[in-house]
């Protein structure tokens, strides 16, 4: 029983809590990911996309809301979300039209592009405050919790709960319908295969007649994708802030380059590998050892590695750690 | 710029126009120690503001007066926690030194960091836990040395290029953007550091009433000499204005002198430090580190030590900016670890250096002062903006609310628009780089 408990306790606070985070910082890093695949560079802009993102999908959520097209259940922000991402993909595609195409037809180094990227990341973080200010917006409506903990005691006679909401199912199955589509999309059809080849060998790719504009526009707008997916399950799950948005910016880096950066599906383990270590290194292990020890022994301290406020610092030191250990990351290798 | 700062003193205050010169002047600190990373060797630094944190700490561990009783419960803790934390790092040096390479090597080495970290994480929490509990209210950290707080700014230099020693051993040496992207961590990583580690830096409690190396205003208005001062520079008869109006003139006056003797300072420490990089950038090591910056390869064939270079370069750069960090805590008077953003510290200097002229030492110091002068006076134009713009708007209207709220953010549109274009249309920069073989 004891160990029941311990599982579930380990379960509601690490496992699920990692694994939802772990799928938010996945579709990010997924994003950064392939933009450097095609594009090489790392897009500092890609935080406050996912903000921009999160912001027009809440200002239709809130339309619909107020016209009361809402499904009762489902979050409305899911109705709202195939209008986000039309919007972030206009935005992705105007900013890649009047910044990024000059340099890459003029061949620039990456630096410049990343240069040009922290332009873009101030001017969107003042746009976005400028529509919505800077306070906390809870967006999520519907259905909050689908087990609730004190249910779950109830059924279970377990001393521990467990608590599934909503939003953590909506978001590990969108983040595995995602990636599904995203892999099919690179494997199977002619545009994805354009694509990897672009990525691959960008001379041989043009020589074979692939298209450069065309692979550039996919790109930004499967990144489109991808960056609202994850701003919109992220602002679902916990709630929006502009500051946050900004700071994940750095986990999802981490994710993408502890994966190597250009790789897929380095991106996602990266994003996991992140998320459990964050959680674990800040999780107090006092109680789940009581409940394995001996009867009424009890750890001495807490049994946490970091305080909980190194969680953010977790992520740059695992960063650190592989830039200095496996600079190419845990796939290199050809990317995409 | 002159001319802009003069139409701000006529229009709002000489004291806003001289704390906006006052910034100025530290943000060009910064960014000429930016510019000596960026320009000079082509180093795309993101951790800025960890060297500037690092001098703002250094301010406070200078000049800050010791927490005797601190020290009495928790010296020894701390100390054994220090020794503990050198030993450990002199160990695992040595056996990565002697022991040979394999298995053995990696599982004594495992055990032997495991066991340093346990004891040091024992020490520390008794240490950090009976710090902490004294006096939480008012001090509940070590304090300082005590020392003048200009000797800081030295210290400041120092700490921030300690820092940049270790950052170029991890970073130096990785492609441009994950360089960028490590810095940034590490900049993230010191600040938490800062913000919670409560027996050092008091964290987000912030560190208050540090000494100043200028007179404090009350003491100005109660002295005669000052008062005397303001009567001959104003001409005015204190019998002939009121006692009102003589009062404020005597305040406002010795708000502008403060400010004055800090800008002095500042100005002395911008003009010696432009001059050592003006030096630096026209000797024979400053054309080396050109050409490393324009061809590595060539210069490595040269028989340059690329990385060893790199590092020097990137160790001064954060040295500049540490003493600016100081500088900057030195004129606030106080530490407030929360008060660091990366969109501040980090990136705004950025765009002083990329508007200014990479590679130019004026370029960088003209930068600092369009762009910070810009980053303030845009919220009073945003404001007087929209109160125009509203004007059909009634008082009442939810949307005139908003855009009044909203409208200090619109610098962030600015500085990012000026940042784009500047990049796109003048990529060397307002001041461009003389005699430089740059292509891109």
């Amino acid at each position: 029983m004891d160990s029941l408990n311990a599982i579930v306790l380990l379960s509601n606070y690490v496992f699920i809590p990692s694994l939802v985070y772990g799928s938010q910082l996945a579709l990010g890093a997924l994003g950064v990911t392939i933009v450097f695949g095609i594009m090489r560079f790392a897009n500092f802009a890609h935080g406050e996309m996912m903000s921009f993102a999160t912001v027009s999908t809440i200002f239709i959520t809130w339309w619909f809301q107020s016209i009361g097209f809402t499904t009762g259940i489902l979050p409305t922000a899911l109705l709202a979300l195939p209008f986000g991402i039309l919007i972030t993909g206009l935005l992705v595609w105007a900013i890649e039209r009047s910044v990024f195409s000059y340099y890459r037809q003029r061949k620039s180094k990456p630096v410049i592009f990343v240069i040009a990227s922290v332009g873009v990341m101030f001017m969107l973080n003042g746009v976005v405050r400028l529509f919505i200010g800077t306070d906390e917006i809870i967006f999520m409506d519907g259905l909050k919790f689908l087990i609730k903990a004190g249910e779950f005691k109830k059924w279970s006679g377990l001393k521990e709960g467990l608590a599934l909401k909503q939003t953590q199912v909506l978001t590990v199955l969108l983040a595995i319908l995602a990636v599904s589509w995203l892999f099919w999309f690179l494997q199977k059809t002619k545009m994805g295969k354009a694509m990897r080849a672009f990525s691959d060998n960008e001379d041989l790719a043009l020589l074979s007649g692939v298209d450069p504009e065309k692979v550039v526009r996919t790109t930004w707008f499967i990144s489109a994708v991808l960056i609202t997916l994850a701003g919109v399950l992220y602002g679902l799950d916990k709630s929006y802030k502009p500051l946050i948005y900004f700071h994940l910016l750095l986990p999802i880096f981490a994710a993408a380059i502890v994966g190597g950066i250009g790789q897929p599906l380095g991106a996602i383990l990266g994003g996991y590998i992140v998320a459990f270590s964050e959680v674990t290194t800040t999780y107090a292990f006092k109680k789940f050892l009581r409940y394995l020890g001996p009867e009424g022994w009890s750890p001495e301290g807490l049994v946490q590695l970091l305080s909980t406020e190194y969680k953010f610092a977790v992520s740059f030191l695992i960063l650190v750690l592989v830039l200095l250990i496996r600079p190419t990351g845990l796939f290199k290798g050809r990317v995409l | 710029m002159a001319l802009l700062l003069g139409i701000v003193g006529a229009t709002q205050s000489w004291n806003v126009s001289l704390a906006i010169l006052n910034l100025c002047l530290i943000s060009a600190v910064m960014s000429l120690g930016l510019n000596i990373q960026w320009g000079y060797a082509g180093l795309f630094n993101a951790g800025v503001m960890a060297s500037t944190a690092l001098g703002g700490l250094a301010a406070v561990l200078v000049s800050y007066s010791p927490v005797g009783e601190a020290w009495a419960v928790g010296g020894l803790d701390t100390g054994l926690a220090f020794i503990t934390l050198v030993s450990t790092v002199l160990g695992a040096w040595l056996i990565r030194k002697k022991v040979p390479e394999g298995s053995i090597r990696r599982v004594i080495f495992f055990v032997w960091l495991l066991g340093g970290y346990a004891l040091l994480r024992h020490f520390y929490e008794q240490a950090s836990l009976s710090i902490e509990a004294v006096d939480p209210a008012q001090t509940g950290f070590l304090g300082g040395l005590g020392l003048p707080i200009l000797i800081s700014w030295i210290a400041g230099g120092a700490t921030a290029a300690g820092l940049a020693w270790v950052v170029g051993r991890v970073a130096l040496g990785l492609r441009s953007d994950y360089f960028a992207i490590a810095t940034l961590g590490i900049s993230e990583i010191m600040i938490s550091i800062l913000k919670n580690e409560d027996w050092l830096t008091r964290g987000v409690k912030n560190v208050t009433g540090l000494e100043r190396p200028v007179p404090y205003e009350v003491d100005l208005q109660q002295s005669q000499w000052f008062i005397d001062l303001v009567i001959r520079l104003h001409s005015a008869d204190p019998n002939q204005v009121s006692e009102e109006f003589f009062q404020e003139m005597v305040m406002s006056a010795s708000g502008v002198f403060v400010k004055l003797c800090y800008s002095g300072f500042f100005l002395t420490v911008l003009l010696v430090i432009l001059g050592l990089a003006a030096l630096a950038l026209n000797s024979p090591w400053g054309r080396m580190m050109r050409a490393i910056r324009d061809n590595e390869i060539a210069a490595a064939a040269m028989g340059k030590d690329v990385t060893n270079r790199h590092r020097q370069v990137f160790i001064l750069g954060s040295a500049v900016i540490g003493v600016a960090g100081a500088m900057l805590t030195t004129l606030d008077g106080q530490f407030t670890p929360g008060s660091y953003i990366p969109l501040r510290f980090t990136f705004l200097i950025w765009v002083m250096v990329i508007i200014g002229g990479s590679g130019n030492n004026l370029g960088a110091v003209l930068g600092a002062f369009i762009t910070w002068f810009t980053w303030i006076e845009a919220e009073p134009v945003a404001l007087w903006l929209v109160e125009n713009l509203n004007s059909f708007l009634s008082e009442q209207n939810p949307l005139r609310q908003h855009f009044i709220n909203v409208a200090p953010h619109l610098r962030m549109v600015v500085m990012g628009l000026i940042m784009i274009l500047v990049l796109r249309f003048r990529p060397a920069g307002i001041l461009p780089e003389k005699n430089t073989n740059r292509t891109d």
